[in-house]
């Protein structure tokens, strides 16, 4: 039952894999005994031979490939080897696949499933250690789905392989991937709150009663360093509660989650990636424009910094978000 | 096997392709049409001539930015083009879409170059795992040789055995650059390491274009993998609308040798030439009246 973020992923795969033939999972290196660069492929070929396809080294033409097969009434699953590489599909995801959806003036479905992980922390350097997906929160018609540790990862996966009619950016942590799920234990509550669209949002709480000292709003391979404060940080008896929303795109509208969110009380927005017109700053603002009048506490907005990401652990762990610098943050916050 | 259609047939088609692109060029002249209209006047013998070889109920078409020959041979849709074209939410698109991105049934279009090209190899593939037989089509120009994707395509479709037709209609320009300033070597070979099997032919002989179309096509419908069908043609129309600042002494040389109307205009007895034109301007009256349009 206690699965890594890693092996629910895997199953979640291939469960979708094996539960409907039309589902094909494509990418590089993909083949057994290999089973993809992260391992949340591996298996699939052995389990499902005909429904995996291997490809070559090009981003751009699986990720059209893979909106053909979409559009003719497959359930194709693209892995991207690693987030960086996404720019080499971004032409096929905005130009192509989610327009299709309705640039013809009638609907047509493309249920295009891309997965891909995000995120530093491995030193892999500063071309595969980024999170980019703050570029694709805002294109019209693309779902961002990106679970966190608090999250059942695998069920995220599947669920949205099985349901959706429009093209969806599943974005994994690399960071997360050897680490165990989080469930409630002595310290930390967790709660799954569902909504229609199937994309729950997982509330979490260091304390048993009254009210949270801090919220901290994160998604992700935030999630990692959030349950890090919030476990150093029960010691002295600071009450934090993260709000980890698991679907993270947004047009302009309050996240249906923010009737969640007490307004009396200082918020942190973390993520990962440079700041700057992000998922965090949308956040910051729609929680401005929907409760203002009762917000009466600061806003504060914490990212990795406006830099490459450094090969060098110490030097990478000066660029990204940490455990100190959000445990820094908490205590700035309660004065 | 199919026959060929008539000569009579084949003609009727490419005039109609022909009147309403020169249609859509008056209306965008006196201020109809917003955007821009980008016509295949004096390429529709490569739309009518592979579209004629294929199987209209279930092959499929990627078409490009240049794809209004390409629907009306598919479809016969001339109100839906048209209307699509100056804007009306009785087009094709309902107003969306516009000149470059038009679906009829199986047939799909989109405005970057190159990028419809991995995309029809997914269709195919997708047809090849359901077992359909369907055969899938995908235009491009020499244009677009510039665009990398359409390697990885290439070597994808061949690797993967996608029933794939690429047909390239080699117009010698890319908007305003001749061909011979943008690319090196030989078109001709730059799907052979691919393993792609590369047939070229003068894009204005429409009926060779549709015996040879329906050869490839059995092949590939048969297993084969993709094939290329290369076709020499000329633009005789500017890129889009009006600005054209090439030749015009190489425009009237070109279009005496690769307008595909000329021969087969020569071969249908004046009067029944005069029918089908009658005919067609009617057709296209009568669509631009029930638009409410008046010229």
């Amino acid at each position: 039952m206690n699965f890594t973020y890693l092996e629910s992923l895997n199953n979640g795969l291939i469960g979708a894999l094996t539960a409907n033939p039309n589902v094909y999972l494509i990418g590089e290196d993909l083949n057994d005994p290999y089973g993809g660069a992260f391992k949340v492929s591996k298996g699939a070929s052995y389990a499902r031979p005909t429904q995996v396809i291997s490809t070559p080294i090009s981003e751009s033409a699986f990720t059209g490939l893979g909106t053909g097969m979409a559009i003719r009434g497959m359930r194709p699953v693209i892995e991207i080897m690693f987030g960086d590489f996404i720019t080499l599909c971004t032409d096929q995801i905005l130009n192509g696949a989610t327009k299709f959806t309705t640039m013809y003036g009638k609907a047509l479905e493309v249920p295009l499933l891309i997965r891909t992980p995000m995120g530093g922390g491995r030193g892999y350097g500063p071309t595969h250690s980024q999170s980019i997906e703050k570029m694709f929160l805002g294109i019209p018609n693309l779902t961002v789905v990106s679970p966190s540790l608090g999250h059942n990862p695998g069920n995220l996966l599947r669920q949205s392989i099985e349901n959706i009619t429009n093209p969806l950016l599943f974005v994994e942590y690399k960071s997360l991937y050897p680490k165990k799920l989080i469930s409630s234990d002595e310290i930390i509550n967790i709660r799954e709150v569902e909504n229609p669209e199937k994309h729950p949002v997982v509330l979490a709480k260091n304390f048993t009663s009254g009210e949270p000292d801090v919220i901290v709003i994160t998604y992700g391979g935030g999630s990692e360093q959030l349950f890090e404060v919030m476990r150093s940080l029960a010691i002295d008896e600071i009450r934090i509660e993260g709000v980890l929303p698991s679907r993270i795109d947004l047009k302009g509208e309050p996240p249906w989650w923010f009737d969640l969110i007490k307004t009396d009380i200082p918020i942190i927005v973390a993520e990962h990636g440079t700041p700057g017109t992000t998922w965090g700053t949308e956040i910051a603002s729609l929680l401005y424009e929907s409760f203002f009048s009762t917000l009466t506490m600061p806003i504060r907005r914490l990212s990795c910094a406006d830099e490459v990401i450094p090969a060098k652990v110490s030097l990478e762990s000066s660029m990204m978000l940490t455990s100190e610098k959000l445990s820094q943050a908490v205590i700035e916050m309660l004065g | 096997m199919n026959r060929l259609p008539s000569k009579k047939k084949i003609f009727e088609k490419m005039l109609l392709i022909r009147k309403v692109e020169l249609k859509l060029l008056d209306l965008y002249a006196r201020g109809f049409i917003r955007g821009t209209v980008h016509t295949c006047i004096g390429q529709e013998g490569c739309a009518v001539g592979v579209i004629s070889a294929i199987d209209i109920k279930t092959d499929i078409i990627f078409s490009n930015h240049r794809g209004h020959g390409h629907y009306l041979a598919y479809c016969d849709d001339v109100k839906g083009l048209i209307a699509e074209i100056l804007g009306s939410s009785e087009g094709a698109s309902a107003g969306v879409g516009g000149s470059q991105h038009l679906h009829n049934n199986n047939f799909y279009s989109n405005g970057i170059q190159g990028a419809g090209v991995p995309v029809a190899v997914g269709m195919g593939l997708a047809e090849k795992f359901t077992g359909s037989n369907s055969v899938t089509l995908a235009f491009l120009g020499d244009g677009t040789f510039g665009e990398g994707v359409i390697y990885e395509s290439f070597n994808l479709a061949a690797l993967l055995k996608s029933p794939i037709l690429f047909i390239v209609e080699s117009n010698g320009y890319a908007q305003s650059t001749p061909t011979h300033l943008q690319h090196s070597g030989d078109f001709g070979k730059r799907a052979e390491p691919f393993g792609i099997p590369i047939t070229i032919i003068d894009g204005s002989r429409v009926e060779e274009i549709i015996k040879i179309t329906k050869k490839i096509i059995q092949d590939i419908r048969s297993g084969l993998g993709p094939q290329i069908l290369y076709l020499n043609t000329y633009r005789v129309a500017p890129h889009s609308k009006g600005d054209d600042f090439r030749d015009q002494d190489e425009i009237i040389r070109m279009s005496k040798l690769h307008d595909p109307l000329t021969p087969l205009a020569q071969e249908i007895n004046k009067l029944e030439r005069e029918q089908i034109e009658e005919s067609i301007e009617l057709r296209i009256q009568k669509i631009l009246n029930e638009l409410g349009i008046n010229l």
